[in-house]
């Protein structure tokens, strides 16, 4: 099959590789660039865990290849924190207890940054609805909830 | 659950694309926001030997309006039209808030969604609920196509090999007309047990147009047998219950894992009355 070159921005960092058609996203995250924060769960969409931003917007990594996004900008759990710094809502979810194993926890993330960017103030049915699609079996997500609310309310994001 | 090896081309242009489709028929699938198609590749149950990428096709990802219908491009995505529609449309609105969750939409295109053909998807549903049509190219020309003719079956639609879905087009409902939706779903965000779309205008008290679209409950979005059962009358809560009594007799649920044909077809009646009532109680008198 033929492969191809292509050349991505991943959190502020330029990339280029050479990929075949079927490496999905997140497999080219983590084989190919070892940014493996980015965790496979379900690999059909259903459990939010592979959830990157692609120009800004939630994703399934999962649900998309490598191949397709020559020239975009994407952003992993490995572009929150600044150095050793966490980001605000990296914190908030420690703060909280927002994670137990941690297995969901970069997709979530990502998801409540994307909230939070497009909604700075939301309700708690809110931040329920745009957390639907990440499933998580540790927390029973009130603590997520708790750790987006308080992100949200801190002094910055 | 890694996709089978298949080729990989991304046309600039609806020709390019066409000449793909009809160099690989049926061993070819198009990729837009890919959100049904990646999960069948990752299975192994779709093994296409290319798939025809339109994502950097250009002119297909427009909203416009024209001859009294939205005319969504192909490549719209469903995150995009939720936040773009106006106030005329909100069952469609009401419709793409319970396709899939936020980074499914952001992704997934309308025309994708329709040209799956799920039959417990929300859009083709509500697409034949608005007497909405669908427009193809091919080699021989463009093609547009009722929804009521354009769903085949589970997963097949009227669509050929060498076609592309281009366009949707969904007509703007008469000012004052009233909307339903409603669907059951084990999960919010998972796709429909049964769902049922109701648009209803009336005309001085009385029922001058009813639509409703039953999801999940036959191979096919279905329209429900109701507008001859209510067209003239003034639409009371017996009148209803009796409507959807009479339609979902007619139903062809399947049975399956999740529920059986007795519940599917009990659900969509119950369904059925509740989104015929909201929007009766939505429309103008």
């Amino acid at each position: 099959m033929t492969s191809r070159t292509v050349r991505l921005t991943v959190n502020g960092r330029t990339y280029t590789r050479t990929v075949e058609p079927r490496t999905t996203l997140a497999d080219f995250l983590r084989d190919d660039l070892d940014l493996t924060g980015t965790h496979v769960g379900c690999e059909h969409g259903v459990c939010g865990a592979c959830t990157v931003l692609l120009d800004g917007q939630p994703v399934r990594s999962c649900l998309l290849f490598a191949i397709q996004l020559d020239g975009t900008v994407l952003t992993t759990v490995e572009g929150l924190a600044d150095g050793e710094r966490l980001h605000p809502i990296q914190e908030a979810f420690r703060e909280h207890h927002g994670l137990q194993c941690g297995f969901c926890t970069p997709g979530l993330l990502l998801t409540a940054k994307a909230l939070l960017e497009e909604n700075p103030a939301p309700t708690d049915r809110e931040i329920r609805e745009a957390i639907a699609g990440n499933l998580c079996r540790c927390t029973g997500y009130h603590f997520i909830v708790d750790a987006i609310r308080a992100a949200a309310r801190g002094p910055q994001r | 659950m890694k996709p089978a090896p298949f080729d990989y081309v991304d046309p600039r242009t609806v020709d390019e694309a066409l000449d793909h489709l009809s160099r690989h028929g049926d061993e070819a699938k198009v990729l837009a926001g890919g959100q049904s198609l990646a999960p069948m590749l990752n299975f192994r149950l779709a093994r296409p030997a290319v798939l025809v990428d339109i994502n950097r096709v250009a002119g297909l990802d427009g909203v416009t309006e024209s001859s009294g219908a939205l005319r969504v491009g192909a490549l719209v995505r469903q995150r995009q039209l939720e936040r773009t529609l106006d106030r005329r449309f909100p069952l469609l609105t009401a419709g793409l808030g319970l396709v899939g969750h936020t980074a499914i939409r952001v992704r997934g295109t309308v025309g994708g969604s329709i040209a799956h053909a799920d039959p417990a998807a929300e859009l083709p549903a509500l697409l034949a609920c608005y007497d909405g049509v669908v427009v193809t190219r091919g080699r021989r020309g463009e093609r547009s196509i009722a929804a009521a003719e354009f769903f085949l079956g589970p997963l097949m639609t009227a669509l050929a090999a060498d076609e592309l879905l281009v366009e949707t087009r969904w007509p703007v409902p008469t000012p004052g007309t009233g909307w339903g939706l409603h669907e059951v779903a084990r999960r919010h965000g998972d796709f429909a047990l049964v769902g049922a779309a109701a648009l209803v205008t009336l005309s001085d008290g009385k029922v001058a147009r009813a639509r409703v679209a039953v999801f999940g409950c036959g191979a096919t979005p279905t329209l429900a047998a109701v507008e001859a059962a209510l067209a003239g009358c003034a639409p009371t809560t017996a009148l209803i219950d009796e409507a959807a009594r009479t339609a979902a007799s007619a139903l062809d649920p399947p049975a399956d894992l999740h529920a059986s044909v007795e519940y599917r077809r009990r659900v969509a009646r119950t369904l059925m009355v509740r989104a015929l009532s909201d929007a009766v109680g939505r429309a103008a008198p």
